[in-house]
């Protein structure tokens, strides 16, 4: 690693102005389980770097508030799977959350990570577009609210501005019945990375939507237009347009080392179908329960 | 027999869970200096000048160590051909080939340094990186021609060719000839613990300590090299962290002992992970099997032709080749056989000793085409095995004979899966059988010391990797000199202090090193029928020591009571000392004959998804022929062990290099092997035990056998559950599900 | 490791029961540190990417990988080695087991094996077969115990159950 300056803010504000001060040359660790690799390596040779645990705002755990779960910017995935209220009411994001590295990564890692390290496989990325997540950003303006598909911009890249962090992931509790499911594709059944990631969510309206990821430059949200994917009374042999319609922006990489560009743009077929499925299923338990 | 087949706690196991057991990397010497390679990022490159004002600049660098510090001409070392320089010279030849290093105070300025050293070069197009491209007839050649001047094939990626064989087999009848080719690809070792080597000058000589699993080889290279008495040259080899032949040959302590000497202290080298990968693996192979039978599946003929990839510098490989080459035909009873093998050079890692040692890569051919042969005629894949299987004693190939009942262990693998039991849908079963031979020489002394309180120390130079011979050593010496095994000292990995012992691999331990164990008890025993006949004053004669005990005329005594009664006045111990040889026979193709077989029939039961290509294993059965299990609990870890292994490169290992030859998945991440989430749902290791091997109490060496068939054997289960015919490995997702795919378009 | 190139901070960590002041380089990893300047070697280096787990320890009660944290990271947290799992009454229930299933073969993997099983069982006392498996996951082993392994913590739980 090169030599930097370590910097542990305890205060938004004082965060917000050293990423100010240093811009291009700062880099924040949360869980560090992207960034230590990168510094290894000398891929980043940053200045300073600045660890935001132990702001207060940002290690407040998940809280829930006025339909809206909140989830602070240093959470790790261990407490997103293990939340009860994550679990119940967007339990894809949890599904995708267990998934990420090992139980020794899950401790350290956090969403907020997840989100700005920014790549295209990143697992919590399909289930936070398919839950309309919104991020909650201070900077040296002030805080802002962003739809997470406006804040994932391409591979490694957020819409974050200079002097910009991110405070917490707001999630809007269903007020309906939904049922949503996270898969991906991984070469092994262990702890991988996926070569496709992938949630589909479905509503009492029978609106479909999917998200996935791994095969672009970020992860994308389409929503069925044809009514089609979410009614669960059409067998899913019959979903076959509609779905690869929705899989129309998939444009994988034809250098990729993890997957061909055929098998992804298959398997995001066969998943897609098969994620579809379990998320009807579950709004059929969903309505049930409800 | 208190400990002999029992399964008492591994010797060293204590310093395992613990944290104390010191491996190479957690040994401190006083004054060390931090060594770091400097290598290139691409494959081929000649190199210009190497500049390294700047690197010794860094506070705290002593040295960047670069050819010109080198004895000129550059001196090259290897086990069969003294091929491989220390640093790369004047060209590079594989990704990763160390150009440079840096010796420094701490390991960071040895790495800021490291970024420093300015090398200039220049990539040199095209390279060798499949066995096409290595025999084309207008190909690059990896190798100077000079290096070998009186070869013929000189001018020629081929290193050998090997021809072994025997009967016609062009004057065979046959009803049905197959022939087909399979790939074996690269994989790599990766033994957690990455390569570490250190060296320090001593007064008139050098102290080297690696993670070798052959320390006395390692000690005759380097004292060949720097034109030392092997007195001078002392090698500490603690315990690897996992060695799977991968550390067997020496490849940088070479380098590092040139730089302790310039330094004029201690140098420690440990790699990272991914600069092991780039200095190990194993030699892949295309191999071509045409197999002719009879209308009953007969075995007619086997005309097989083995051409393996070795890398840029030979190492060990053309061992590889022989060995495997040798008996590619398989433990069958074969009326003609025809073998072809070749050693070829190319623009990548060297490869080296694995786990397999060449059986894999021609089991994954021989095996599969023997199927398609039974699928043809209608024949049982069991029942067309059991029809040529050698049975005990066949002389199967020309001076070999099948050294166990074969026939049973297959038996026991069918049974142990169910072969006959009907095939829930949706699945299939695949069986497959392999053979290796143990070492053909070896060369193993001991030291056994008792104590005259009854303990015992023993010295043996056997590299204890995991396989555990640390704890049969001592279960041996305890039984036969009846002490309890707690109380038995393993002493290894120090030339100056253990008696020699030639190596540690082909799964020789047990029966040589052992063999030497017990013969040094042996003299113990011998010697405590003389202290006992001085002590009580009785005819030697008219004594008998046997395991543990010393019968007087008139009463048994442990021989533990005898020794500590006869020595109580000054002391002392008594001692033997044991060798076990097995010199080469000149004739013979291979240097000698095989001490004894590893046989092993494994048999799985798959299904496959039919979506995604994926293959889950539903029940993995792996059977080998072991003799006599001395610890029966390390012979059953080491079997499934071995069993992960081969599913590793069966489902999911392979080196993946682009187009220039370079590496792209270095590293844990991209390079995958199998976690505990990845095991067969249910997964069996047997041995059958018939006391018929050469070892001590009749054992056998163990530890390869489980991963010889493993890729056939799962190959099989694929076909039968889909109908594909995969030839290349590893079948992961992506690769059946092309496979798949293919199958349904042409049948549409 | 003292450079002079390196800013350095001092961190006040529990190690293994003991209180401890330790001035570290701010670009040294925690793995770094406990090996290098510490002296605890247990904890071992392979892949430094959080794959292999063999850098696994505990901190705050939880299974790290000790490769991906800077030292400075560890300030104010209680940590836990391989060290320090026997205890002055002899070696733990975990360690007991893994020697007694035959769970270490050239046992390189085997401190990080313990570290996460004992954060596992510490957290889940009694776990399935594939709690146990999913929680050794991020645990590689190449001599591939892993049946040993788990039949080590199964007993260890048994063991516990007493």
């Amino acid at each position: 690693m090169n030599s930097f300056h370590y910097a542990r803010p305890e205060t938004v504000a004082d965060a917000v102005s050293l990423l100010d001060e240093y811009g291009e040359k700062a880099r924040l660790l949360a869980g560090g389980t992207d960034l230590i690799i990168e510094l290894r390596n000398r891929w980043v040779e940053p200045e300073i770097v600045i660890d935001v645990k132990r702001i207060p705002e940002l290690a407040g755990g998940i809280t829930e508030q006025d339909g809206v779960l909140s989830i602070s910017a240093g959470t790790v995935m261990t407490d997103i799977v293990e939340d009860e209220r994550v679990q119940r009411h967007f339990p894809a994001l949890a599904e995708a959350a267990v998934v990420v590295g090992s139980v020794q990564i899950r401790a350290r890692a956090t969403l907020a990570g997840n989100i700005c390290n920014g790549s295209p496989a990143a697992d919590t990325a399909p289930p936070l577009l398919v839950y309309d997540a919104v991020v909650v950003v201070a900077g040296p303006g002030g805080t802002r609210r962003l739809p997470i598909d406006d804040f994932i911009v391409g591979p490694g890249k957020t819409a974050l501005e200079r002097g910009e962090l991110v405070i917490a992931v707001e999630l809007p509790i269903p007020q309906r019945a939904r049922g949503s499911a996270y898969t991906r594709l991984t070469r092994r059944r262990g702890t991988d990375l996926a070569s496709i990631t992938l949630c589909a969510g479905v509503d009492a309206d029978g609106d479909a939507r999917i998200a996935y990821g791994s095969v672009g430059p970020r992860a994308f949200l389409v929503r069925d237009e044809s009514g089609i994917l979410g009614d669960p009374n059409i067998p899913i042999e019959d979903k076959v347009e509609p779905l690869d319609r929705i899989f129309s922006l998939a444009s994988p990489s034809l250098k990729s080392l993890r997957a061909s560009p055929d098998y992804r743009l298959a398997m995001l077929r066969v998943l897609g179908a098969r994620a579809l499925e379990t998320a009807l299923g579950r709004l059929t338990k969903e309505e049930v329960v409800r | 027999m208190k400990n002999v087949g029992a399964s008492p706690r591994r010797s060293g196991g204590y310093g395992r869970v613990t944290g104390h057991q010191e491996y190479l990397a957690d040994i401190k010497l006083h004054d060390v200096l931090h060594a770091k390679l400097i290598t290139l990022d691409c494959t081929r490159a000649k190199i210009n000048s190497i500049d390294v004002t700047e690197a010794e600049k860094v506070p705290g660098v002593h040295f960047v160590m670069t050819p010109d510090d080198l004895p000129k001409p550059m001196p090259r070392f290897g086990p069969q051909f003294q091929d491989r320089p220390i640093l790369a010279d004047g060209e590079t030849k594989y990704h990763g080939e160390p150009v440079a290093a840096v010796a420094a105070e701490s390991k960071d300025a040895a790495e800021e340094a490291a970024r420093l050293v300015k090398v200039d070069y220049e990539v040199l197009e095209g390279g060798i990186f499949s066995v096409a491209a290595a025999l084309a007839p207008d190909a690059i050649l990896v190798q100077d021609p000079a290096l070998r001047p009186n070869d013929p094939l000189a001018r020629t990626n081929v290193i050998s060719e090997k021809r072994f064989g025997w009967g016609d087999i062009e004057a065979q009848e046959s009803h049905l000839v197959v022939e087909d080719t399979y790939q074996f690809p690269m994989v790599t070792h990766f033994a957690i613990e990455p390569h570490g080597f250190m060296a320090a000058p001593e007064d008139g000589g050098i102290s080297i300590w690696s993670t070798i699993q052959h320390p006395y080889l390692l000690q005759k290279m380097m004292a060949k090299m720097l034109g030392l008495p092997l007195a001078k040259v002392r090698v500490y080899a603690p315990d690897p962290g996992g060695g799977f032949g991968g550390k067997q040959i020496p490849k940088l302590e070479p380098l590092i002992a040139y730089m302790a000497l310039r330094a004029r202290r201690p140098v420690r080298l440990v790699l990272t992970l991914d600069e092991t990968f780039q200095q190990v693996r194993r030699s892949s192979a295309e191999i071509r099997v045409r197999i002719g039978v009879d209308e009953n599946g007969i075995l007619t003929f086997e005309d097989i032709e083995t051409n393996f990839l070795v890398g840029a510098y030979v190492d060990i490989a053309d061992r590889v080749v022989g060995k495997s080459s040798y008996s590619a035909g398989g433990p069958y009873r074969v009326p003609a056989m025809k073998i072809i093998g070749r050693t070829i050079v190319s623009h990548t890692t060297p490869s080296t000793a694995f786990r397999g040692f060449g059986i894999p890569q021609i089991s994954w051919a021989r095996e599969s085409v023997l199927d398609e042969i039974a699928l043809r005629l209608g024949i049982d894949r069991l029942d067309i095995r059991l029809r040529n299987l050698a049975r005990f004693n066949d002389e199967f190939i020309p001076l070999e004979h099948a050294d166990g009942d074969w026939e049973q262990t297959v038996r026991v693998a069918a049974k142990r899966i169910g072969w006959k039991d009907p095939l829930p849908p949706g699945r299939g079963r695949g069986i497959a059988v392999g053979v290796k031979s143990g070492p053909t020489t070896g060369l193993s002394y001991s030291t056994v010391r008792l104590l005259y309180d009854g303990s015992a120390i023993v010295l043996a130079g056997t590299s204890d990797m995991g396989q555990g011979a640390r704890t049969i050593f001592a279960q041996i010496a305890a039984d036969e000199l009846g002490i309890p095994v707690d109380q038995v000292t393993v002493v290894m990995g120090d030339t100056a202090v253990v008696p020699y012992d030639q190596q540690t691999s082909a799964s020789r331990s047990s029966v040589l090193m052992g063999t030497a164990v017990l013969r040094a008890c042996r003299e113990v025993q011998s010697k405590v029928r003389d202290l006992a006949a001085k002590h009580y004053g009785i005819d030697p004669d008219a004594i008998k020591v046997a395991a543990g005990e010393v019968l007087l005329p008139d009463r048994a005594m442990p021989i533990v009571e005898v020794v500590e009664e006869a020595l109580a006045p000054l002391g002392g111990e008594v001692s033997g000392t044991g060798e076990m040889r097995k010199d080469k026979q000149p004739d013979h193709p291979l240097g000698g004959t095989a001490a004894f077989y590893e046989f092993n029939c494994t048999a799985c039961e798959v299904e496959v998804d039919p979506g995604t290509g994926a293959v889950i294993l539903h029940k993995y059965v792996t059977v080998g022929d072991t003799g006599r299990s001395l610890n029966p609990l390390q012979v059953t870890a080491q079997g499934e062990g071995a069993a992960i292994m081969g599913l590793g490169h069966t489902l999911m290992e392979h080196i993946i290099l682009d187009e220039t030859g370079r590496i792209r998945n270095l590293g844990a991440i991209d390079y995958r092997i199998l976690t505990s989430m990845d095991l067969p749902l249910e997964l069996h290791s047997e041995s059958v035990e018939n006391a018929d091997g050469p070892g001590p109490y009749g054992i056998k060496g163990v530890s390869e056998g489980s991963l010889l068939v493993t890729a056939p054997a799962v190959g099989a289960a694929v076909r039968d559950a889909t109908g594909v015919v995969i030839r290349d490995l590893p079948l992961t997702p992506q690769r059946v599900w092309e496979a798949l795919e293919e199958a349904r378009n042409d049948g549409s | 490791m003292n450079d002079t190139l390196n800013e350095m901070r001092t961190i006040s960590v529990t190690i293994n029961g003991k209180a401890r002041q330790l001035e570290v380089a701010v670009n040294h990893t925690l793995l770094d540190v406990l090996r290098d300047d510490i002296d605890l070697t247990g904890t071992k280096e392979c892949c430094v990417v959080g794959e292999c787990g063999a850098c696994t320890v505990i901190l705050n009660g939880r299974s790290v990988n000790s490769c991906l944290m800077l030292a400075v990271e560890a300030d104010g947290g209680d940590l836990r080695t391989v060290e320090g799992l026997e205890g002055d009454d002899g070696l733990s229930a975990l360690q007991a087991a893994f020697l007694d299933e035959g769970a270490a073969q050239c046992g390189f993997c085997i401190p990080g094996q313990l570290m996460a099983a004992t954060a596992l069982l510490e957290k889940n006392p009694n776990p399935t077969v594939e709690e146990i498996q999913e929680g050794l996951a991020g645990n590689l082993c190449r001599c591939a115990g892993y049946e040993q392994i788990t039949r080590a913590v199964l007993a260890a739980v048994r063991e516990g159950e007493q």
